[in-house]
């Protein structure tokens, strides 16, 4: 590998040029599935690097992105959330205002297209709080595709508006009742489903989780939310901003965020994880701040589970940010020093999301309210000088009704 | 090679009469290791040649339903991986089929190689089967088994290309474990017309002894296979039975008749 190295704050290396031929983000990545996928997986990376090096691809991607998706996304200045911190000013990078309300659509175009590249005509995918499986319904709306999502069943009945959305697009939402009946076994059945039609069906896994090439190709979709903002950043500020923060469930908007950014090492990155209800094993999903490193999903990076292997159950107030494991390029990351992980409980997110609707007249996700939250407390603590870029990585609407039961309010 | 380990034994006896292996799978700790156990004593009591011992995982992405929920009842009772090491112990090796672990990697990077493995071979297993190491990611694995007596059998699914099976065959040992059906475990009623061309094209790869499992729960498929692969595995359809004692329909010693009928009737076809 000869790409340049960058020294990060605590002197530890991260280079952009990951992962290598076998999906090695440092040590974490790679692909540990049953043998039945590995060939499709071959066939998928090939594709890929195919996709990406044809003007053709990138041309319709980027047009989609333009006239379907709404891109590119605002970069906004949050004066009155400014003011309020008495510190640096923040931006906000504005994935809320996507088709479909999320980032997650920007990586569904993309895999879409592959997929009706490779040939395929069947796409399946996993949702947890709906955002991925709507995006994928989208998608597969769009291009005429077969959709069958697998949503776990206790996520089914917290999100029916998603569910009723995604079959009005014409996908088909399989309940998944094994184990914790939540993301993590949506994404079991999922595989198992890929299993029995590989040589037909696409797999559009939401997040850079999964065995390669899927935490890099997913990061590549995202990745359109980082370049934007530097570009944005240069016009509107003249250089680039001190802190970006987002938030980390499997980590996918922070990926996309984070990398065009990662060899520049004045750009510090703060990666927000569910502290839940605290640090109790069971009472959050902070993979990085409390985990291990373990194999979960396909690939190595950092997992909650016990010492015997299994994963553990999770917990978190955002279903999207609900996930025991966390992409390898974040584990790479935080190994190498580049990316700070932090933790945000369900309280203070809950907080962020007020003081947000209340100060800017916005309803961020309670995924995004997590990133917010930290932002607040890294402004403060900063002088008027600074910039902070928040990833508003989608909006709130979803989430009103659980955010109403938590205050004790009627809707 | 020095000395034959228990798998290759196993099927070179087998070889020189003709006959074909019968390796029965099943769970650990569903309901309990007792159970367990005194399944395996059954099984080789019943002329089973060997016995794929599962390691219950939380996320079995190549199991179907059957193995899945036996293997969540068996985490929900508490089940742990040194139980199974404690149990596997006790069992008379003279009296008992050379037994061969089925454990993710998940487990076993998480307890750690090489005390995985050396609490493997001191518990008396003979061989590692890790479904989602794949070939690509095995190579260290296969150095280390070595220095435990271990074999490490690799997978070979209907989807594997030539290019992929020689990568497997690279550090493959005991046996080829030949998947039948692209697809999870669990019973299917007929096997795939390919699955022939398959074991026909790996016999031209390898000495290695094909054994082909995920799908195969008869003797019907047993006659089917016959003269075209080395050995079978069963699991789902034994695992099953399991379920009865937890919806207390059945009794333990039914079950373990049951499952032991089976056997004894699967282990028949096998070695005609």
């Amino acid at each position: 590998m000869n790409s340049q190295k960058t020294q990060t704050s605590s002197g530890g290396p991260a280079i952009k040029n990951v992962p290598d031929s076998q999906g090695r983000f440092g040590d974490f990545g790679r692909r540990f599935v049953p043998e039945t996928l590995m060939y499709a997986l071959e066939e998928l990376t090939t594709e890929y690097e195919k996709a990406i090096a044809d003007p053709e691809f990138q041309a319709t991607l980027s047009g989609l992105l333009k006239t379907y998706v709404g891109r590119e996304s605002p970069l906004y200045f949050a004066e009155r959330l400014t003011e309020h911190c008495e510190g640096a000013q923040i931006y906000f990078k504005r994935e809320d205002l996507n088709h479909t309300g999320a980032h997650k659509i920007n990586n569904t175009i993309g895999q879409a297209l592959l997929t009706l590249r490779m040939g395929k005509k069947r796409v399946i995918a996993e949702t947890g709080a709906g955002q991925h499986g709507v995006a994928t319904a989208t998608a597969c709306a769009r291009f005429g595709l077969e959709c069958v999502v697998y949503m776990g069943e206790e996520d089914i009945r917290r999100q029916k508006l998603n569910v009723f959305n995604m079959k009005t697009m014409g996908a088909e939402v399989r309940p998944v009742t094994t184990g914790s009946r939540t993301l993590r076994d949506a994404i079991n059945d999922a595989f198992r489903d890929w299993m029995s039609s590989v040589e037909t069906t696409h797999y559009i896994v939401g997040s850079v989780v999964g065995p390669h090439p899927f935490p890099m190709m997913v990061r590549d979709f995202q990745s359109v939310i980082g370049e934007e903002t530097r570009r944005q950043c240069m016009d509107t500020i003249n250089r680039l901003p001190d802190e970006i923060i987002a938030c980390v469930g499997g980590g996918s908007n922070s990926a996309g965020m984070f990398y065009p950014f990662v060899e520049d090492a004045d750009v510090k990155l703060t990666g927000v994880e569910a502290g839940g209800r605290g640090p109790d094993p069971g009472d959050h999903a902070s993979t990085i701040t409390y985990g291990n490193k373990g194999i979960l999903h396909g690939s190595h990076s950092f997992v909650l589970q016990d010492e015997d292997g299994q994963t553990m159950d999770v917990h978190s107030i955002s279903a999207g940010l609900d996930y025991p494991g966390v992409g390898p390029e974040h584990a790479y990351w935080n190994e190498s020093g580049r990316v700070e992980y932090v933790s945000i409980t369900d309280e203070e997110a809950l907080n962020a999301f007020q003081t947000m609707a209340t100060l800017e007249g916005i309803l961020p996700a309670i995924e995004s309210s997590h990133a917010i939250a930290q932002a607040l407390k890294a402004a403060s603590k900063r002088n008027s000088d600074d910039v902070i870029v928040v990833c508003l990585s989608g909006r709130g609407d979803k989430d009103v009704n659980e955010v109403a039961r938590l205050l004790g309010k009627d809707i | 090679m020095s000395e034959l380990t228990p798998i290759a034994n196993k099927f070179q006896e087998l070889k020189k009469q003709n006959q074909m292996a019968f390796m029965p799978f099943i769970t650990c700790g569903d309901p309990d290791m007792e159970m367990t156990l005194s399944l395996i004593r059954e099984l080789s009591s019943k002329g089973v040649d060997l016995i794929e011992v599962g390691f219950p995982y939380s996320d079995p992405i190549a199991d179907g339903p059957v193995i899945q929920a036996s293997y969540t009842r068996s985490l929900n009772k508490g089940l742990h991986v040194q139980d199974i090491f404690d149990g596997v112990a006790t069992l008379d090796r003279k009296l008992t089929a050379p037994l061969v672990a089925m454990v993710a990697f998940s487990i076993i990077y998480r307890i750690g190689v090489e005390k995985f493995l050396e609490n493997a071979s001191d518990s008396g297993f003979c061989g590692l089967i890790i479904p989602d190491l794949p070939g690509d990611e095995a190579e260290e694995m296969a150095e280390k088994v070595k220095e435990y007596h271990l074999d490490l059998v690799q997978l070979v699914a209907p989807t594997t290309p030539v290019h992929r099976v020689k990568k497997i065959l690279k550090s493959a040992t005991g046996f080829l474990y030949c998947i039948a059906v692209a697809g999870t475990t669990g019973a299917r009623s007929e096997l795939p017309e390919e699955l022939n061309q398959q074991l026909e094209d790996l016999k031209k790869l390898t000495d290695l002894p094909l054994a082909i499992g995920f799908g195969i729960s008869k003797p019907e498929h047993v006659e089917k296979l016959r003269g075209k692969g080395d050995g079978i595995i069963v699991g789902s359809a034994i695992v099953k039975h399991l379920e009865n004692i937890s919806a207390d329909s059945e009794s333990r010693t039914q079950v373990i008749q049951k499952i032991g009928l089976m056997a004894e009737e699967l282990a028949q076809a096998c070695h005609q």
